[in-house]
């Protein structure tokens, strides 16, 4: 409820500012995200991009952003950036599917992209990024750093993503280490800092010696930093608040992304797609590698590399599921459909997949 | 486990349940006069950005504590104002007030988001503190957990032993009666309702001060409506209100513990154990309520004196 009043408020203030906006020959970009700006994860990330995107392209472009727009309340968001002269509009959200979907039809001379959804129309495109690449080589890292061949594994919900997450991670740490072990604990949220730092203590209070998080909030990594131990950094580089624990961070980067589709509008060949892109296009940027010897970093940096390069392919054969089973074959690759929809761990994590 | 292992998870528990239970006490007083605000999550994220701020600028934890403390009693005035003077719906203008805290509360953290600073001081008495087993438990919390404390000891000696406490439970009980006997109604309860909104306030600087120290947008994730929750299980005792924080802190914690233990149930379950408890929790005491109803009688009830 609090976020559709707040949407409700945004969007007067959008509306006014779209009738006062003059300027004919610049394109009108819209942005719609679900979380505050100022959440220092994911919406912040976002916008970032959309700064970025301002800077590069100048007085080429007018953008707007509209935060905190709850899913089921943002159809409205985006029929009004669509009648006030926005002619591509954003949705970064997984649950704005169905309303985007519904508007790009409603607009058919203005151009839509949703993020992490796969429905697509002739004027709406999909967009994502393979974060699973960078989860390798911080399974990579991990499996060099660890004294106790264990890492603590915070995890929010079992859903494709998180779980393919683990996956790639533990498929680059058994490249180092094959008796590597993971423990995972799911917390259910995507961000409740308390609850995050509870996961950390009782990880920690087991012996793990590296933490990995799938949730947005910072708590995880300052207890590693109180504890001694080692981390990484969710969505945006979060060294300050760990400096000594750090050891890489997981960025989004969707600056680049974002101005060659508003150049690709600008140039009239801007057509529907679905972009799946990775360490490579740069939409998944690591942090600084921190903490760790140089042969370790040495490492970590040729790995990133190779993946860029696609010398190095996460998901490629031979992978075999828990119970021993081929999932992959060797000199195969698993199908991006099968990636999308992953819901089985790799041979060697000693879980099962909650139901 | 060894004993200091149990240590360190007791003490997780008890940082667990110190906001849950501040918020409650503050909650628990409110209702005991007749006010139910439903605001609770509103004033402690209130309290946690501007204790946050406070704390930032002035580099001082106590500051920070003290300022939370104020803003979530100035919360509390707009909402004592609005129902116990204008006597506007309590429903309505606490569900208002939590959206109003968690929109304004990220406008005035906006500028701090990002940062961090150190976890506030914990207790250190030499000799007492390195206590294996029970040390950090007993004599190395941090002052918050010590002040709760405090608080509880007086809210309970208040509440039972003080005439100020008799005349609160009067016009909680039967606000007419209390009226006749020349008590000021609506000065109690606006009283009542600013010292909930100070201990929510408490509860909020704790999490950004202590619990995980930074700043974040809706960071109290609905402690608030926990704390709500609570008052109703402890039956509107303060005592019992730290006895189920401690529950419900120690449930989410242990379950936490347990899956990082290898205890092999599915995680969604293990979340919801502490719900399962406080619904357990709550089926038990309306068994045991026979002799009659616990709630304070005129709980959500405006007074309007007759003029």
């Amino acid at each position: 409820m609090g976020d559709g009043m707040r949407a409700v408020a945004v969007l007067a203030m959008a509306v006014l500012a779209g009738s006062a906006a003059r300027a004919e020959e610049k394109l009108k970009v819209g942005f719609v995200y679900v979380g505050p700006v100022g959440d220092f994860g994911y919406s912040y990330q976002h916008d970032q991009g959309r700064q970025f995107l301002q800077k590069q392209l100048g007085d080429k472009v007018e953008t707007t952003f509209l935060e905190n727009v709850a899913e089921n309340d943002s159809q409205r968001a985006f029929e009004q950036l669509a009648r006030s002269g926005h002619k591509l509009i954003f949705g970064t959200s997984f649950g704005f599917m169905d309303p985007m979907l519904k508007v790009a039809k409603q607009f058919p001379k203005v151009d839509f992209e949703h993020a992490t959804g796969y429905k697509q129309a002739p004027n709406l495109a999909t967009y994502s990024a393979r974060f699973y690449e960078g989860r390798y080589i911080m399974g990579e890292i991990a499996a060099k750093i660890s004294k106790t061949h264990t890492v603590g594994y915070i995890a929010s919900f079992p859903i494709p993503e998180v779980v393919s997450g683990i996956d790639a991670f533990m498929l680059g740490a058994q490249s180092i280490d094959p008796n590597f072990k993971v423990k995972i604990v799911w917390v259910n949220t995507w961000f409740d800092p308390g609850k995050e730092a509870d996961a950390a203590k009782a990880l920690i209070a087991q012996g793990v010696d590296v933490i990995a998080q799938h949730t947005d909030s910072a708590a995880p990594l300052q207890e590693a930093e109180k504890a001694g131990i080692h981390g990484f950094g969710q969505s945006s580089d979060m060294a300050k608040f760990a400096p000594k624990a750090i050891l890489t961070s997981l960025e989004d980067n969707w600056g680049p992304y974002y101005v060659g589709e508003v150049k690709a509008v600008q140039d009239g060949t801007w057509k529907s797609h679905d972009t799946w892109g990775g360490l490579a296009a740069g939409m998944v940027v690591m942090g600084p590698y921190e903490n760790m010897p140089a042969d370790v970093k040495a490492m970590a940096e040729k790995t990133e590399a190779d993946i860029k390069s696609g010398a190095v392919k996460v998901f490629a054969g031979p992978i075999s599921k828990q119970d021993g089973t081929v999932a992959v074959k060797a000199g195969e690759v698993m199908p991006d459909k099968e990636i999308l929809g992953l819901n089985w761990y790799v041979k060697g994590v000693d879980d099962k997949v909650p139901q | 486990m060894n004993p200091d292992m149990i240590q360190l998870v007791l003490v997780g528990v008890v940082t667990a349940a110190t906001p849950l239970f501040l918020a409650a006490l503050g909650e628990l007083v409110a209702e005991r006069a007749g006010v139910l605000n439903l605001g609770v999550e509103g004033m402690m994220v209130m309290g946690a950005a501007s204790g946050f701020a406070a704390a930032y600028l002035t580099g001082s934890t106590l500051i920070g504590a003290l300022v939370g403390t104020a803003v979530g009693a100035l919360m509390a005035l707009l909402f004592g104002l609005l129902t116990v003077v204008f006597a506007v719906s309590q429903v309505a203008a606490g569900l208002a007030l939590t959206i109003f805290g968690l929109g304004l509360s990220g406008l005035v953290g906006s500028a701090f988001v990002g940062l961090k600073r150190d976890a506030a001081p914990h207790l250190a008495i030499p000799g007492l503190t390195h206590l294996p087993v029970v040390g950090r438990l007993v004599f190395g919390e941090d002052y918050f957990v010590y002040a709760a404390l405090l608080l509880a000891l007086a809210v309970s000696h208040g509440l039972r032993r003080t005439r100020a406490g008799l005349v609160l439970r009067a016009v909680g009980d039967n606000h007419g009666s209390a009226h006749a006997l020349g008590v000021p109604v609506r000065s109690v309860r606006l009283l009542a309702v600013l010292f909930g909104g100070a201990c929510a306030g408490l509860g909020g600087a704790y999490l950004s001060l202590s619990y995980t120290p930074f700043w974040s947008p809706e960071m109290t994730a609905g402690r608030g409506w926990i704390a709500l929750a609570l008052v109703v299980f402890a039956s509107w005792r303060p005592w019992r209100a730290l006895g189920g924080a401690l529950l419900f802190g120690g449930a989410t914690v242990l379950q936490l513990q347990a899956q990082a233990f290898g205890i092999g149930l599915p995680g969604q379950f293990m979340s919801a154990v502490p719900y399962l408890v406080t619904l357990l929790a709550l089926v038990a005491l309306s068994l045991r309520r026979r002799a009659g109803s616990v709630a304070p009688a005129m709980l959500g009830t405006a007074f309007v004196p007759d003029r």
